[in-house]
């Protein structure tokens, strides 16, 4: 994978002392001054943005430019008209009307709920254990080896596995959870259980990338720090509050946001456990949109679905993208 | 224990035992939490049929076999879809590396809008509803006659993992001393030669862990395959093993939990092969000095 050092530098020439180059006459981009974390960044034009920089930004700039911007304008202009699958009248610009027949769509909005409930119950009992799993991990622990490792491999299995295991857990017959507590829940299967047990697998799942972006994150707290609040006779609350969570915070909220998100968007662990039962208790927005759109083909509709989504996602973004530009400028 | 007169450090001491024992307690419950369902799925691949049906299953199979694995691979096309697993995702993760490396080199070392618009776009597409992408998606790729064809279901892994792989790698540039890079401009190198023989180089567990992370997720990925491959020769791991579960429940437990395990496997391995690399120090070394 590592190309030689001696890799072909097509343009090494035609730029022999790039400190001499002054902003002016640098390409196309508007002199918009280059904000520069660094204060001593003063060298020469080295972090300005210039033509040739197109070269290595463009190969991943364009297929994002036509299959992931493209398309997601697309899909939204979608939600504005009657577009159905294997039709052959051309498809009609209808305004709004997917959105005012969602708005009464009661089954849409009881999914949406029940959407909600499963991120924010994933999440937040994800973070938790998570950033204590860390903390943890991040301590001279003998076996921190092994948990280090079985946090791991949630990330490494497909979540339809994870599914599937989880599935012969909650088994009623041959499951060890009803086994193990002596019960005889159809835990999947009953309308009262079915989402908490949806959920704890929800937390299973997703522990590992928080664990891990948190761990990482805790690299960045100050050792020596940690160590002269501790001679000063700190407590540990009082260590975490005052020297981690400080350092962590960042990651923690962009980790936070991304997973709620992340989770709000989550299709395949409930497909395979409950495919939306009972009784659609755990039908998921994008379980619903899925099966308005390739079971029935209402593309239209299932599109506007997903902008009601969009919108919801776009207000905890705005949050996120404010603290994190305010993160990278300071 | 509680003298009127303690002597301090002791009593700071007992406390930090009694906080070491907390700690060892919590790692064991994170360890049950952890280890069961997976330790369960292990038990159920290798217990025959009679055992599976008694009402009181255990832990241990009495008589362990290999019977299900084969029943496994007999009855679903399971090593097919691996090849097709395997195709879609080292081509996508191998792709999705070539194309982010230079991008996240050019997004971390210069701002400008493109690179404030590049992270805002990353954390977008995190937030994509699949609905929104995929209809539009189906409809482009109909188009293209690349509905159940490999190629499309790769164009849009790499697309799909792109966002992430530029923002791990853009980290790890940042993570990097410009001064290495300022160095060998000074000596001479251009833009890409700096990129390609100092750069890369030391870069190289990040390159690991993006391409890893790209390959994991496309192999794991379920909901592009599930909608965008219909033919079954063509299907991935995860859209067979769903075949496995019936329509109406779970059918037959044995051979499920071994093909599971098998579907596992390949990740599974990856990871272990590449974990040391990702943690590895030598990112650290690179900058202290």
């Amino acid at each position: 994978m590592l190309r030689p050092a001696g890799g072909s530098p097509p343009y090494s020439e035609k730029r022999p002392g790039h400190q001499t180059r002054h902003p002016a006459p640098d390409g196309p981009r508007p002199p918009r001054p280059a904000v520069e974390r660094r204060a001593a960044g003063g060298k020469g034009g080295g972090r300005r943005w210039d033509p040739g920089a197109w070269f290595l930004v463009l190969p991943a700039l364009l297929p994002i430019l036509v299959l992931s911007v493209g398309p997601l304008l697309y899909g939204i202009a979608l939600a504005f008209t009657d577009a159905q699958s294997g039709r052959t009248d051309p498809t009609e610009w209808i305004g709004l009307l997917n959105f005012r027949d969602l708005r009464q769509d009661t089954l849409f909005w009881e999914s949406f709920r029940i959407g909600l409930v499963w991120a924010a119950g994933v999440t937040v009992p994800q973070f938790l254990l998570s950033l204590g799993l860390a903390l943890l991990l991040n301590q001279n622990l003998r076996f921190r080896w092994l948990a280090r490792t079985l946090a791991i491999v949630p990330w490494a299995m497909p979540e339809v596995v994870v599914g599937i295991m989880w599935r012969l857990v909650y088994h009623p017959d041959a499951g060890i959870l009803n086994e193990t507590l002596g019960t005889h829940r159809d835990w999947l299967g009953s309308l009262g259980s079915a989402l908490p047990a949806v959920i704890v697998v929800g937390v299973w799942a997703g522990m590992p990338q928080t664990t891990v972006a948190l761990l990482a994150g805790l690299q960045n707290v100050p050792r020596e720090l940690h160590e002269a609040a501790a001679m000063d006779g700190a407590g540990a609350w009082r260590r975490f509050r005052t020297v981690t969570w400080p350092a962590l915070r960042p990651v923690a909220v962009a980790m936070g946001a991304l997973a709620f998100i992340w989770n709000l968007n989550s299709f395949a662990l409930v497909y395979v456990l409950t495919n939306g039962g009972p009784g659609g208790r755990t039908r998921l927005p994008m379980l619903f949109a899925y099966e308005e759109a390739f079971r029935y083909g209402q593309f239209g509709y299932a599109a506007a679905m997903g902008c009601v989504l969009v919108a919801v996602v776009s207000v905890l973004l705005a949050v996120f993208l404010v603290g994190r530009l305010k993160g990278d400028r300071t | 224990m509680t003298h009127p007169i303690r002597s301090r450090p002791r009593s700071r001491a007992v406390r930090r035992r009694a906080g070491r024992a907390g700690q060892y307690l919590a790692l064991l419950g994170y360890l049950v939490f952890l280890a069961f369902p997976l330790l369960w799925l292990v038990s159920t691949a290798f217990k025959p049929p009679r055992e599976l049906a008694s009402s009181h299953p255990q832990w241990i199979p009495d008589q362990p076999t290999w019977d299900n694995f084969r029943q496994a691979l007999d009855e679903q096309p399971l090593l097919r879809a691996a090849g097709n697993s395997l195709l879609a995702a080292g081509s996508a993760a191998l792709i999705a590396v070539l194309l982010a490396v230079p991008m996240a080199y050019a997004l971390a070392r210069r701002r400008s809008w493109l690179s404030r618009a590049a992270t805002g776009w990353v954390v977008v597409s995190q937030a994509f509803p699949l609905v929104l992408l995929i209809i539009p998606l189906f409809l482009l790729l109909k188009h293209l006659r690349l509905i159940d064809a490999m190629p499309g279901l790769v164009m849009v892994y790499v697309v799909w993992s792109l966002p992430f792989a530029l923002w791990l790698l853009t980290g790890y540039v940042r993570a990097l001393p410009p001064e290495l890079e300022e160095a060998a401009a000074v000596d001479g190198a251009g833009r890409l030669r700096t990129l390609v023989s100092v750069t890369v180089p030391l870069l190289a567990p990040g390159i690991a862990a993006t391409a890893l992370f790209a390959f994991i997720t496309a192999w794991n990925e379920f909901f592009f395959a599930l909608v965008l491959l219909k033919s079954p020769e063509k299907q991935t791991m995860p859209v067979v093993l769903t075949h496995f579960l019936g329509a109406e429940g779970v059918a037959d437990l044995g051979p499920l939990a071994a093909a599971s395990l098998l579907a596992t496997l390949p990740s599974l391995l990856l990871f272990a092969l590449l974990q040391r690399r990702i943690s590895g120090g030598m990112l650290a070394g690179a900058v202290k000095h």
